[in-house]
C-alpha cells in the first residue's frame, strides 16, 4: 500500500531524512518511534505533501501511484489522511461544515454525489458519540478554542468520516491525559480494517499499549535504524533510545 | 429556494464573466456637460420645472467644487466633459408589460442569471432593472400596489408621486454634499424609488439590478427609499458591467429615510468590472449612500459585499436623529490585483440612546490596497449613545495593503464607544490543513475568507448570501500559489 524507498528530504536546504525506506501493507499498523529531531514529523508532512519539504532523492508509492507527484489534496482524495499534531484553527468555519466540505470534496473526486445532509448528520453524530464529542463542539468554529484533547478527538472524528486507506497519526498522543488517550486509541482501533493501514508516529511507547502495532520502526538521524515487533517499543521504553540504538545514533 | 440570484452560477472561469456587451440601439447625448445638457436631459424626461431648476442649481455647485484629496485611492483625473450623460436603450416608451422589453435587454439579464419573468414568479423578489441609465422594468408591481407600496423607477416616481419625491429628494444627501453627489443631482437619469406606507411590512425583498452597457458613459442613478412610520422594507442592489479598457464612472446617490419605528435594510452585492490584472479599465465606484433615522426607534442597516470596481470609494452612513434609533453597517470589501478600496461608514449620533454597530471585513490580495475609513460622531445631544466598531483585515500574499483609519468624535460624556481591530493573514498551516482534507487550494481560500466574513454574510438575505459567497471565491481566484 505504501512503499517508501531511500527517501531523502531537506528542509531549508538542511537534510532531515537521509535514505528512509518503509513498506506498509493493507491492514497493518506500523509505529514509527524516535527521539526528538529524528525526522518523524518530516516523514508525516512529506507524505502528505506539505510545501517546504524538498525531496532530494528516493521515491514513495501509494497503491499504484507516485505519491510524491500528487498535490496535497490529491493525496487526501486518494485516501491518505494525516491526523496532525497541531490541528489549525479556522475562525468562522463551523467544525461540521468543514467536515462536510471535506467529505464532499473527496466524494466528488471519486465520482460520487454529495452526501445527503441527513445521512451526513447521522454518521457524524454516531462517530462523535463514540469519541465523546458533544454536539456543541460540532457547531463551534473548527478547532477554535478547542482544548488539546478536543482537537485530537476531532482529528479522529474526521478520520472516521473520511475513511482513508492510509492514516498517518502524527504524535496524536501528545498533550492527552490518560482518558483522552484511551478514547482516541479506541477510535483508531475501531477503524482497523483489512484494507486500511496506519502509520502511528509517536515519541512514547504509551500510545502503543492501546494501539498495538504489527511492526515498530525506530527512526533516528533520518533513517530507520531498527525494525521489530511490539516488543521493540517496550525495549525502547525501558532502556531509552540511546541504549537501544547504541553507536548508530550519530547526532 | 430557487431564487433568481441563485441562478447566477457556473462560477468556473477565473475571468470576469459579466464582461459582455449587449447590442441595443441607443439614444444618447454626445459627450459634454453644461447647463444646456442638463436642461435637455430634464426636458427629455418631461420633468416639472422644480426638478429642472434643482438640477441646474446642483450643476452650478458641481462646477464650483474640486475632487478632494484626503482619500487613499489614487486615480487619473476624470474628464467630465468626455462623458455622455444620457444613454438609453431606444424604445418608444416604457414597456407596458414585461413582454414588451427589448429582447436584447432581456437576453442580457438572462445571461446575468436574472431572467425577468422567472425572477418574478419564482423568487417573489420585486426587481427594478436599470440598463445604462434607464429603468427598463419593474416586476411584481400589482402585488405591491395592493399594499400601497410604491416601487418604481425614479422617472415614474417624479411623474406619479411628485410630492413625495420633492419632499425627500436631496433631504439626506443635499446636492452640495460632495462633488459626485452634486454631479449626480444634476444629471441623474433614473434609479429606483420606494415608498412604504405607515405600518406596512413589505412582504418581499425589493431589488434593483444595475447594468452599465454603453461605452463612454457613466451611470448616475438615484435611489430614494422612504419608510413611513412603523414600516419595514428590505432592499437589494446588484451590479455588473462589461469589460472595457477605459475607466467608467459610477456616481450614484442613495438616500434612505426611516420615520418613527420604521426599519430599512439595504444590501448591496457590488460586482462592477474591476479592471484587468494590470489595472487597465474598470469602474470607478464613487457613490454617496446615506440613511436618515429621522423617527424615534427607527433603524437603518447597510450590508455591503464589495468585490468589483477598479476603485471603490464610498461610505454608506447613518444619521441617527430620532431618539433610540439604530444604525448598522456590515461590510466585506475584497480587493485583488490592482484594485483599490477606500470604504467604511459614518455614524452620526444626534438623538438620545442612539446605537450603532460597525463590522468591517477587508480582504486584500495581489497588489491591491484596501482601506477602512470610518467616522463615529457623537453629538452633545446624544445622551447615552453607544457605538461598537469591529474592523478586521486579512492579507493574502505580501504585496497588498490593508489600512484602518477610524475617526471617533465624542461630545457627550455618557456615550460609550468601542473600537476593535485585527489584522491577519491566511496561513500556510490553514491552507495545508484544508488541502490535506481534500479541499483544493482555491476552495480553501474561499472557505477561510468566507469564515472570516461570516458575521457580515449572515446579515445578507438568503438570495444574496449564496451569490456573495461564490463571488468572494471568484474574486480571489489566483491570489495564492
Amino acid at each position: 500500500m505504501l512503499e517508501i524507498q531511500d527517501l531523502h528530504v531537506a528542509v531549508d536546504g538542511r537534510p532531515i531524512l537521509k535514505g528512509l525506506s518503509l513498506r506498509v501493507r493493507p491492514g497493518e499498523v506500523h509505529a514509527v518511534m524516535g527521539p526528538n529531531g529524528s525526522g518523524k514529523s518530516t516523514l508525516a508532512f512529506v507524505l502528505a505533501g506539505r510545501e517546504g519539504y524538498e525531496v532530494t532523492a528516493g521515491s514513495a508509492r501509494f497503491g499504484d501511484e507516485d505519491l510524491l507527484a500528487l498535490e496535497p489534496e490529491e493525496r487526501a482524495r486518494a485516501g491518505l489522511f494525516l491526523a496532525m499534531q497541531y490541528p489549525v484553527e479556522i475562525p468562522g468555519v463551523a467544525n461540521m461544515y468543514f467536515l462536510r466540505q471535506s467529505l464532499n470534496a473527496v466524494r466528488k473526486s471519486r465520482g460520487l454525489d454529495e452526501i445527503p445532509a441527513a445521512e451526513f448528520m447521522r454518521k457524524v453524530r454516531e462517530q462523535a458519540r463514540l469519541l465523546g464529542i458533544g454536539e456543541e463542539l460540532l457547531k463551534r468554529d473548527l478547532n477554535a478554542g478547542f482544548s488539546g484533547g478536543e482537537k485530537k478527538r476531532n482529528e479522529i472524528l474526521q478520520m472516521a468520516i473520511l475513511e482513508p486507506r492510509l492514516a498517518i497519526l502524527d504524535e496524536t498522543d501528545s498533550g492527552l491525559d490518560i482518558d483522552a488517550l484511551k478514547t482516541v486509541a479506541d477510535g483508531v482501533n475501531r477503524l482497523r480494517a483489512p484494507d486500511r493501514a496506519f502509520l502511528v508516529i509517536t515519541h512514547y511507547q504509551r500510545l502503543l499499549d492501546y494501539i498495538v502495532p504489527d511492526v515498530v520502526h525506530v527512526l533516528a538521524d533520518g533513517r530507520i535504524q531498527r525494525t521489530g515487533g511490539p516488543e521493540l517499543a517496550r525495549e525502547l521504553e525501558e532502556r531509552g533510545y540511546e541504549a537501544v540504538l547504541g553507536g548508530r545514533l550519530a547526532a | 429556494m430557487a431564487t433568481a440570484l441563485d441562478t447566477v452560477k457556473d462560477y468556473t472561469e477565473a475571468e470576469y464573466k459579466y464582461g459582455f456587451v449587449t447590442p441595443v440601439e441607443e439614444d444618447r447625448f454626445p459627450p459634454g456637460l453644461d447647463e444646456d445638457v442638463v436642461r435637455r436631459l430634464s426636458a427629455k424626461k418631461g420633468e416639472p420645472d422644480w426638478l429642472t431648476e434643482w438640477r441646474v442649481a446642483a450643476l452650478r455647485r458641481f462646477f464650483a467644487m474640486e475632487i478632494p484629496d484626503w482619500q487613499k485611492v489614487r486615480f487619473h483625473p476624470i474628464d467630465f466633459q468626455a462623458i455622455s450623460y444620457y444613454a438609453a436603450p431606444r424604445q418608444k416608451e416604457r414597456p407596458r408589460s414585461l413582454d414588451e422589453i427589448d429582447p436584447e435587454i432581456r437576453r442580457t439579464y438572462d445571461k446575468l442569471g436574472i431572467p425577468i419573468r422567472e425572477q418574478e414568479v419564482l423568487a417573489g423578489v420585486a426587481v427594478d432593472y436599470v440598463f445604462d441609465s434607464v429603468s427598463v422594468a419593474t416586476t411584481f408591481k400589482r402585488k405591491l400596489e395592493e399594499l400601497g407600496v410604491v416601487f418604481c423607477s425614479m422617472s415614474e416616481a417624479v411623474r406619479e408621486h411628485g410630492e413625495l419625491v420633492r419632499r425627500y429628494l436631496g433631504s439626506v444627501v443635499p446636492p452640495g454634499d460632495n462633488i459626485f453627489a452634486a454631479l449626480n443631482s444634476a444629471v441623474f437619469s433614473d434609479g429606483s424609488f420606494v415608498y412604504v406606507p405607515k405600518g406596512v411590512r413589505c412582504p418581499m425583498e425589493l431589488s434593483t439590478y444595475f447594468r452599465i452597457n454603453a461605452a463612454g458613459t457613466g451611470q448616475f442613478e438615484r435611489t430614494l427609499i422612504v419608510a413611513d412610520e412603523g414600516s419595514y422594507v428590505s432592499y437589494l442592489e446588484g451590479c455588473t458591467a462589461p469589460m472595457r479598457d477605459e475607466n467608467q464612472l459610477h456616481a450614484a446617490v442613495v438616500e434612505l429615510v426611516a420615520l418613527d419605528d420604521a426599519e430599512i435594510k439595504y444590501s448591496t452585492v457590488q460586482n462592477w468590472y474591476p479592471g484587468d490584472k494590470e489595472g487597465r479599465g474598470g469602474i470607478y465606484n464613487f457613490v454617496t449612500k446615506r440613511g436618515a433615522c429621522r423617527g424615534k426607534r427607527s433603524k437603518i442597516s447597510w450590508t455591503q459585499v464589495e468585490t468589483g470596481s477598479a476603485i471603490t470609494w464610498k461610505y454608506p452612513s447613518c444619521i441617527l436623529q430620532g431618539d433610540d434609533s439604530v444604525g448598522e453597517f456590515y461590510s466585506v470589501a475584497v480587493t485583488n490585483n490592482r484594485q483599490q478600496a477606500d470604504t467604511g461608514t459614518k455614524m452620526i449620533h444626534i438623538g438620545k440612546r442612539t446605537r450603532s454597530r460597525i463590522v468591517s471585513k477587508g480582504i486584500s490580495a495581489g497588489h491591491s490596497d484596501n482601506t477602512y475609513r470610518g467616522l463615529v460622531r457623537i453629538l452633545r445631544s446624544a445622551e447615552g449613545a453607544r457605538n461598537h466598531t469591529q474592523c478586521d483585515s486579512m492579507l493574502i500574499g505580501d504585496r497588498c495593503g490593508a489600512h484602518t483609519v477610524p475617526y471617533i468624535e465624542v461630545k457627550n460624556r455618557t456615550a460609550q464607544c468601542e473600537h476593535e481591530a485585527t489584522t491577519s493573514k491566511i496561513s500556510e498551516d490553514q491552507l495545508f490543513y484544508c488541502r490535506q482534507r481534500g479541499i483544493s487550494e482555491e476552495d480553501a481560500v474561499a472557505l477561510i475568507v468566507n469564515g472570516f466574513c461570516r458575521e457580515v454574510m449572515n446579515e445578507l438575505p438568503m438570495e444574496f448570501a449564496v451569490e456573495a459567497k461564490k463571488l468572494l471565491g471568484i474574486s480571489l481566484e489566483g491570489s495564492v500559489g
